[in-house]
């Protein structure tokens, strides 16, 4: 049975998802939503996701969103199957869990505002607030610092392997990087730079990349 | 909690994420030593709390050499760990877990920031002397209506968010509906009535009363 993404294959959140399940290779489907003609509106996608909004998965009769419930879901599920991207005991699960709070808390809302006005607004041939885009890059110049520190005492943000918690802003840093300008972030900083190459290099999200047409 | 404990948590009975591990804790029955860290003179944002959580946030929860911070996080390890059988706030089936995953995450995306801006509006701001913005206050409550809909179309189906029972999921909304009922908010969940059924079951576990009762000694 063929997992079904509900989602563009363009947006963010699908996309944290489409890499777990890459990771997993477990095989899925992706089922387009026009956010432009505000499908994720619709009485028939609300009965998906009743707030509106981007990935909802269906895998035979189980029905989930939040991308981040869903990354851990297939991680669980399949465990034993590909990287574990878990955590190897108690302890390590705590930490994953702990990042992956941190990018949802701390990362995230930045990421999503700045991409906003810097890129998707503009897109839409509207005006895009710059001001607060130089705002949000401030705010996350500090939060790269934490993860420098962070990642000078150890490989991945989780400990020494890749988790959950480095795959959930594969696709947050890719726009930064490749759409919004914002290179520098992870360039000026030697061991985010050496841990976004490693996770951006994994063969899962270069499959992902090609699906995409990146 | 005389003895000095291996568990510690670091944080503010001010603080929304606090209170939600505090309930955490007494639900679970785990023996811990709180530290308070004052908030209002900003000791959270110097070290020696800044090593602890460089994001200068609380809480902080130390359980042996283990330190975690964010409050979903440590609530997450903590009901796993410490999950007493046939009691416990999480499942330990992969597919069941998901469906309290998700709606961990509903609380902290949907239902949370609109009812953030209510407390701002309606608790702080009347304590510094200030006054609420109406039309902040409208938009949020607007925002607030349209989540507890779906909330109450879920609870209409469920006696709890992800399940037939009582999960960290349901925990995660106590402190903010606890503070919110004593504002004229208190209506938007007044008028939908699974909803408010939900909310009184929820603030009637024993668990949670310790926390409400933690708070109000220390203000005394």
């Amino acid at each position: 049975m063929v997992v079904k993404v509900y989602g563009p294959i363009m947006a963010a959140c699908p996309q944290r998802v489409m890499a777990c399940l890459l990771e997993k290779d477990v095989e899925f489907e992706i089922v387009h939503v026009d956010l432009e003609a505000e499908e994720h509106k619709t009485s028939d996608f609300l009965l998906r996701q009743p707030f509106g909004q981007v990935p909802a998965i269906e895998d035979g009769d189980f029905k989930l969103f939040e991308s981040r419930a869903i990354i851990r879901y297939y991680a669980a599920k399949y465990e034993e199957r590909g990287p574990n991207l878990l955590g190897n005991s108690l302890e390590g699960r705590a930490l994953v869990d702990q990042w992956l709070e941190v990018e949802a808390h701390n990362f995230n809302d930045l990421v999503y505002t700045l991409v906003l006005q810097l890129v998707v607004l503009p897109r839409m041939g509207k005006h895009g607030d710059v001001v607060l885009a130089r705002s949000c890059e401030q705010k996350l110049e500090k939060v790269f610092d934490i993860y420098e520190q962070r990642l000078s005492n150890a490989t991945y943000l989780a400990g020494d392997s890749f988790t959950l918690a480095d795959l959930s802003h594969l696709p947050g840093i890719r726009y930064l990087v490749n759409d919004a300008g914002m290179g520098h972030l992870v360039a000026e900083r030697k061991h985010v730079n050496a841990w976004w190459e490693a996770i951006s290099n994994r063969s899962a999200w270069k499959k992902l990349m090609k699906l995409v047409n990146y | 909690m005389a003895m000095k404990s291996t568990r510690k948590l670091y944080g503010s009975l001010n603080s929304p994420p606090t209170l939600k591990v505090l309930a955490c804790l007494f639900e679970h029955d785990i023996d811990f030593e709180f530290v308070a860290i004052d908030l209002e003179a900003g000791e959270h944002k110097k070290k020696p709390f800044l090593s602890m959580n460089p994001f200068g946030q609380v809480p902080v929860y130390e359980d042996g050499d283990v330190k975690q911070f964010e409050s979903r996080a440590i609530i997450r390890s903590m009901a796993h760990q410490y999950g007493k059988k046939g009691e416990e706030l999480i499942y330990w089936d992969s597919r069941q877990q998901a469906v309290v995953a998700n709606w961990i995450d509903v609380e902290d995306h949907h239902f949370e920031p609109p009812v953030l801006k209510l407390i701002s509006e309606l608790v702080l701001k009347p304590k510094k002397g200030l006054t609420p913005e109406e039309e902040t206050v409208a938009g949020a409550e607007a925002k607030l209506a349209k989540v507890l809909d779906v909330y109450e179309a879920r609870l209409s189906k469920l006696k709890y968010l992800a399940s037939d029972k009582y999960t960290i999921a349901d925990m995660l909304h106590l402190p903010n509906i606890q503070a919110l009922m004593g504002t004229q908010a208190k209506k938007l969940f007044d008028s939908r009535p699974h909803l408010s059924a939900w909310c009184a079951e929820i603030l009637a576990r024993p668990a949670w009363i310790k926390v409400v009762e933690m708070q109000q000694n220390a203000q005394a």
